[in-house]
């Protein structure tokens, strides 16, 4: 397989038989080109529908409170349920064993202002723990902290869009901004995988919140993460369990469908990532014909070069080669044409995904990637089957008579 | 140096068998230059293709230079034609991609000789038939008759204990033919063994042993006085 001579020999059919070379080549390049390109664009396709649908945590539930339907223990219907403070203190006292961390939500629109820039942004009065819940990144400066909480202090930390729409290019940390018709310090800058609107928030501590609003001591909605180590079967149990606990603790008829409405987001979840399976399969499927039809033309090309140097394979075996080095010639050569453009092609197909980056976002195509180990593979695998595919008509060629294979024209 | 006895060699075709070869007996001694005549169809070319090793004999023994050569597969057949047989085909069969020299160090290339001494041998022999200043061109620049001249040096190179000519003049011109003729002559003055097939009777009157096959048959087997090509180049 080493010798020196068999290589100037290849090298030399090679450099002199440049057209065939060239085709079988070409082959071979373009199809693992291709099938780079399609898996990477299917990789892409998932990486939006991520986006889209598994930004944030994946182990919350949403409680939200609505007015009921049923009277129930001397109340009427249509009575409005509020969650207050202790509600969330009750969570962490009765359900540590499900909880991994909780927090308020406070909603509310409001128009903020800096200096001669104003827009209309909905504020989010939160706990520290929201960081969590919405996979919130920060750019500079700081989240919303237990301190905050505390001392209801008129911090805020805003989206990557506000800043940019109300500072320019100014840094807004340390800076004081108007929300409603407060003043609130900006502590931190933060950015979201979730998309542009969910870079227009801005987070305050929900206890100034709450001492704006006449220092009451109502939430919105609550957000609860259990561990996910309890998996699905844990989260509908956890479920279960905070319901009853609000319909009892809220004067709730245990029959009735409203009052309490728990989101469970590994619902969802459970859809979006079967969503993400059938995508996957998509993606496998398109790969492994792409793959296969290289492979198909490969083995044509195999047979054809085969067939072309039938009777310089005759001259060959009438001149001493026996019929193990007629294979051995053959096939060293398919493979080192095989290895080589295998791999230029492959080089060429990860080049073209790393430079479309996000330019085919557009296209739902966003960061299209192929993992090392499976474009590595999938090459070998073409190297390989060209090797299988150049084997047999190499094999039937050396078998051929030289007086039969000497008459070929 | 070829010992065959009752030789025989049919071709299925289809349901019916071609009974090519019926009971050849001949022996060639070192040395000889013999003409393998006849008509086409007559087996001549069976023959050649048996004692060259390119086909294999039903009944019958073929001993070349004091080795029995039987259970021919491929793999010993190659080992066999690249030790002991040159071969100049009608068509001249070089490798179109390849060099003359390239050509010639071909069968030296499967004899396992190093690269160097290959190409020293083969420009050798390519001088030896007067083609050293052609060394590096392609077949498709050569001529007829330097094609087969090429191909001759091809045979030679590998230093083989027979020489087959397979009509080695067919494709040329009367000249060229001669010319063809003179190098086969002067190889043969050397001491090599050579056997011709041909159809022309002036080419197998330049051989010093005429072979007629008629049918499968010997039906003549004499002696010439050769005819030297050299007077007509």
């Amino acid at each position: 397989m080493f010798s020196r001579d068999r290589w100037q020999e290849i090298f030399e059919t090679i450099r002199k038989n440049k057209l065939r070379t060239f085709l079988s080549g070409f082959t071979v390049a373009l199809g693992i080109l291709i099938f780079i390109i399609l898996f990477g664009f299917g990789n892409g396709l998932k990486n939006t529908f991520k986006e889209f649908f598994l930004d944030d945590a994946t182990n919350t539930l949403y409680l939200f409170a609505g007015k009921t339907s049923k009277p129930y223990k001397g109340f009427k219907a249509n009575r409005r349920i509020e969650f207050k403070n202790d509600d969330l203190k009750d969570i962490k006292e009765i359900f540590p064993f499900y909880l991994d961390y909780i927090t308020p939500r406070i909603s509310r629109g409001a128009s903020v202002r800096y200096k001669n820039e104003f827009d209309n942004y909905t504020t989010r009065a939160i706990a520290p723990d929201h960081q969590f819940a919405e996979k919130t990144i920060m750019m500079s400066g700081r989240y919303i902290n237990e301190l905050d909480i505390q001392n209801k202090s008129k911090h805020a930390v805003i989206g990557r869009l506000v800043a940019r729409d109300l500072f320019k290019q100014e840094d807004p940390l340390g800076k004081f901004i108007d929300v409603g018709n407060s003043v609130f310090k900006v502590v931190g800058v933060f950015q979201d995988d979730g998309g542009d609107n969910e870079e227009r928030f801005i987070y305050i501590p929900y206890t100034t919140r709450q001492s704006l609003e006449k220092g009451n001591d109502k939430l919105d909605q609550i957000i609860v993460a259990f561990r996910p180590e309890l998996g699905h079967t844990g989260a509908v149990a956890f479920e279960r369990q905070l319901r009853t606990f609000f319909k009892e603790k809220k004067s709730i008829d245990p029959t009735d469908p409203s009052g309490i409405f728990i989101r469970n987001v590994a619902d969802q979840l459970k859809q979006n990532q079967q969503f993400a399976n059938v995508l996957q399969l998509i993606v496998t499927f398109v790969g492994l014909g792409t793959l296969i039809a290289g492979i198909i033309g490969i083995s044509n090309i195999m047979v054809f070069v085969v067939k072309e140097r039938t009777k310089e394979l005759g001259i060959r075996k009438a001149l001493g080669a026996t019929p193990k080095s007629v294979i051995q010639m053959i096939l060293q050569e398919s493979i080192f044409i095989t290895t080589i453009s295998g791999y230029v092609g492959m080089g060429v197909g990860i080049l073209i995904l790393n430079n479309i980056g996000e330019s085919l976002e557009d296209y739902f195509i966003k960061n299209p990637y192929i993992d090392m180990e499976t474009a590595l593979f999938s090459t070998l695998i073409l190297i390989l089957f060209g090797g299988i595919a150049g084997y047999i008509p190499a094999k039937r060629a050396a078998s051929i008579k030289p007086i039969v294979a000497l008459r070929d024209e | 140096m070829i010992q065959i006895n009752k030789l025989h060699k049919s071709y299925k075709m289809g349901s019916s068998s071609l009974h090519v070869l019926k009971g050849i007996n001949l022996s060639v001694e070192d040395g000889e230059l013999v003409a393998i005549m006849g008509s086409s169809g007559s087996g001549k070319s069976t023959l050649l293709n048996i004692i060259g090793m390119l086909d294999i004999l039903d009944t019958g023994t073929y001993e070349l230079d004091d080795v029995l050569i039987e259970d021919l597969d491929e793999t010993k057949a190659a080992k066999y034609r690249n030790q002991f047989l040159g071969f100049v085909f009608q068509s001249f069969n070089l490798i179109n991609y390849k060099t003359a020299l390239e050509n010639v160090s071909l069968p030296l290339y499967y004899q396992g000789i190093n690269r160097k001494e290959r190409q020293e041998k083969a420009l050798k022999y390519l001088a030896s038939v007067g083609l050293a200043d052609w060394a590096t061109h392609l077949p498709s620049e050569l001529s007829g008759g330097q094609k087969q001249r090429v191909a001759i040096a091809r045979a030679l190179a590998s230093e083989p204990k027979l020489l087959l000519a397979d009509e080695p003049t067919g494709a040329l011109d009367t000249q060229t033919s001669y010319e063809v003729m003179d190098i086969i002559q002067k190889i043969n003055q050397q001491g090599k063994t050579i056997l011709v097939v041909t159809h022309e009777e002036d080419i197998a009157q330049m051989c010093k042993r005429i072979v007629r096959l008629k049918d499968g048959v010997i039906i003549e087997d004499v002696k010439v006085n050769q005819v030297l090509a050299e007077q007509y180049v």
